[in-house]
């Protein structure tokens, strides 16, 4: 509801209160997730849907449902204080960092007391008070700018990070080569994240993509790049804090391949029929809360104390949903406010 | 007062600000070395090249970077080297420069200058020769100034420093080397023309090089009786409406020139402006909507000479006099 703590590793646990912590946010962003997806119907007019003036979330609605584990195992490994850039698709990663939900909902919702005053809305959602530098709409656009923190941060000798994440259609973009490479030749603090849930929009990735992929592209440019199972938190949360401390410790930028899938379509409306069924039932079968559920119940976590942290999960996006409802609008003269300051009033 | 030619003047202004403010780092192609035309000449000896900072032909991160940079408490001057090369960072510039302080709620700030150097240059072509202000005054945002002379280069570039928006900065490849004086205190505040010559018969709206030819055409007309006005624009966003709907109103005619192409151009808007404030003829000269050719009477096609000036005025205030007379 309000602002988290983004570091769940800043402080000694015991192995299943580290998994819970990180299944909580998996949780979280699960259920906001559901919410949004909810409210968006009638949103867009696109992949043969239609609008309707009913719905609250309007727009294209990109979902991370089935990614939660990459957004949660990475930003486990972060302080406030450090940087995060995003894609299209990035409520999970705004929710990890620490954003609070009611605000990033309040967003989706387009009101005022919305992250962003209801001027950006899902794709644009940010929140610069944790660090979170914001979604972006255009595919890899946010790699340049990560990159340009890390330098200032190396700069300006603040000690942060920035981590940078970007899906696998990023990876034919200019800015991916442009972006590592320059990051390489100053040796940048920034985890580059490929979130790879094999879907560009709605091409297969690997049929638009030569060579092997974001990884050995990384190692082409001389970055260390690792691969894990981006279903599995426990593995992309080890994985990232090997990496971070790497960085940290002025090794340079790396790069996490993090295997995943998507399991909505493109957008919320869009039903992804381009898709084989039995490889979204197999996706399924591999959910990062399950297959963390399963985690829990080996550290003898039990069902019980699990469905709870569901339940408030569902709980803090029930009482943001209802927030949002509630919320004003911007006033129409907000749309003539933070634009630029030379030149304000001159709008015509 | 002080001699300097344009390029020495933008340099001198970027060091006095780097001396000053510890945020204003410059990043670019070349920069270490002087920059292509010096204009970042001795910065890398004096501030370091963690400040003045060579970088690989990335046009797209160049800018991206900085837009980082700038979010996270630096003051980056961006080196685009040419306007025709920024088309490579149009996404940085346009998407991520411009709309970040807005689509994010006002949450940041993105004080940066990219400086796109336009015009025609000595026998460059269609890809080292445009003249792109238009485009970019077109996009909210944005804050667009082109200078004309060395002491505007000046005082317009540490305006640009310190204004905490984005501003694409956009010197003329063909005034590097122009000298003037500028003076200690010269202040170029953004937003504000300068008047150039003062007249009464026409107002002569432009910007960057033209300046020049237009002075000189103003000079020859004043020969043939024909008193010409000025008007050096200096910020083509946010343009100053003010001094232009004054100046229009005393002489009753304006006439906009600009090196860009002619359709579409940013004289469009202002020629629009004052005709629907003021009800006066106005009249629009620039280039034709042609590629620049390399040949140097291809490149003539699309340069703006005084001699071509002369005629579109002279032609103007006579044709303007005739329906006068018969109305």
């Amino acid at each position: 509801m309000n602002r988290h703590s983004a570091s769940i590793n800043a402080t000694d646990t015991s192995p299943a209160e580290h998994l819970l912590a990180l299944y909580r946010t998996m949780a979280r962003i699960r259920a906001f997730e559901n919410a949004a997806e909810e409210t968006s119907r009638g949103g867009v007019a696109v992949f043969g849907a239609t609008t309707d003036a009913s719905a609250l979330v309007r727009g294209p609605l990109h979902l991370s449902t089935g990614q939660e584990a990459v957004a949660a195992g990475v930003c486990a490994n972060l302080a406030l204080s450090d940087y995060l850039t995003s894609t299209h698709r990035g409520h999970g990663h705004t929710l990890a960092k620490g954003a609070g939900t009611t605000a990033m909902m309040c967003e989706l919702f387009g009101r005022v007391a919305g992250t962003n005053k209801g001027k950006g809305g899902s794709m644009h959602i940010a929140d610069f008070a944790v660090g979170m530098l914001g979604a972006n709409g255009v595919v890899a656009a946010g790699i340049p700018i990560a990159v340009g923190a890390a330098h200032s941060a190396k700069i300006r000798g603040s000690g942060a990070i920035v981590a940078c994440f970007f899906g696998d259609g990023a990876i034919n973009r200019g800015p991916f080569l442009e972006g590592l490479n320059w990051a390489k030749i100053f040796e940048l603090p920034v985890l580059f994240v490929c979130e790879d849930n094999r879907y560009s929009a709605t091409t297969a990735t690997d049929t638009m993509t030569a060579g092997e992929g974001a990884a050995a592209r990384a190692r082409g440019i001389g970055l260390a790049a690792e691969t894990v199972d981006g279903n599995d938190v426990l593995a992309v949360d080890a994985a990232a804090r090997e990496l971070v401390a790497r960085i940290r410790s002025g090794g340079g930028p790396q790069l996490l391949h993090a295997l995943t899938y998507r399991v909505k379509g493109h957008v919320s409306v869009d039903a992804a029929a381009y898709r084989d069924r039995t490889e979204v039932e197999s996706a399924i079968e591999s959910d990062p809360l399950k297959l963390a559920g399963r985690h829990l119940a080996a550290l003898g976590v039990t069902a019980e104390r699990i469905a709870e942290v569901n339940k408030e999960a569902r709980a803090e996006i029930e009482a943001a949903l209802a927030a949002a409802r509630a919320a004003p609008w911007p006033e129409p003269a907000e749309a003539y406010t933070d634009i630029q300051d030379t030149g304000a009033g001159q709008w015509r | 007062m002080a001699l300097m030619n344009y390029a020495q003047a933008a340099c001198q202004a970027l060091a006095d600000r780097m001396r000053a403010d510890p945020r204003v780092v410059a990043l670019g192609e070349d920069v270490g070395r002087g920059g292509i035309f010096g204009q970042y000449r001795g910065l890398q000896q004096e501030f370091g090249a963690a400040r003045v900072i060579d970088t690989p032909i990335s046009e797209a991160t160049i800018m991206g970077a900085a837009v980082g940079m700038a979010l996270t408490g630096l003051r980056p001057v961006v080196e685009m080297r040419v306007v025709d090369f920024a088309l490579c960072a149009i996404d940085e510039i346009v998407n991520q420069a411009a709309k970040n302080r807005y689509m994010f709620g006002g949450q940041g700030r993105v004080p940066l200058v990219a400086r796109l150097p336009i015009g025609l240059w000595s026998g460059s072509a269609a890809q080292h020769s445009q003249s792109l202000e238009a485009w970019f005054a077109h996009i909210p945002g944005l804050v667009v100034a082109a200078p004309a002379t060395p002491a505007d280069n000046y005082a317009l570039l540490a305006a640009a420093m310190d204004c905490g928006d984005p501003v694409v900065y956009m010197e003329h490849k063909e005034l590097w080397g122009l000298e003037g004086e500028v003076p200690p205190q010269h202040a170029a505040p953004l937003g504000k023309a300068r008047l150039a010559r003062a007249g009464t018969d026409l107002t002569l709206v432009t910007w960057s090089k033209p300046v020049h030819a237009a002075l000189a055409a103003a000079e020859q007309a004043a020969q043939q009786g024909v008193s010409v006005e000025v008007v050096d624009l200096r910020t083509i966003w946010p343009w100053d409406r003010e001094m232009v709907l004054a100046s229009a109103a005393r002489t009753g005619r304006l006439l906009v020139a600009h090196e860009a192409v002619q359709a579409a151009g940013f004289g469009a808007e202002i020629a629009a402006t004052v005709a629907e404030e003021l009800g006066i003829p106005v009249k629009r000269v620039g280039a034709p909507r042609i590629p620049v050719g390399y040949a140097r009477t291809l490149e003539d096609v699309a340069r703006l000479s005084a001699d071509k000036l002369l005629q579109e005025l002279i032609q103007f205030v006579s044709s303007d006099d005739r329906k006068r007379s018969i109305a």
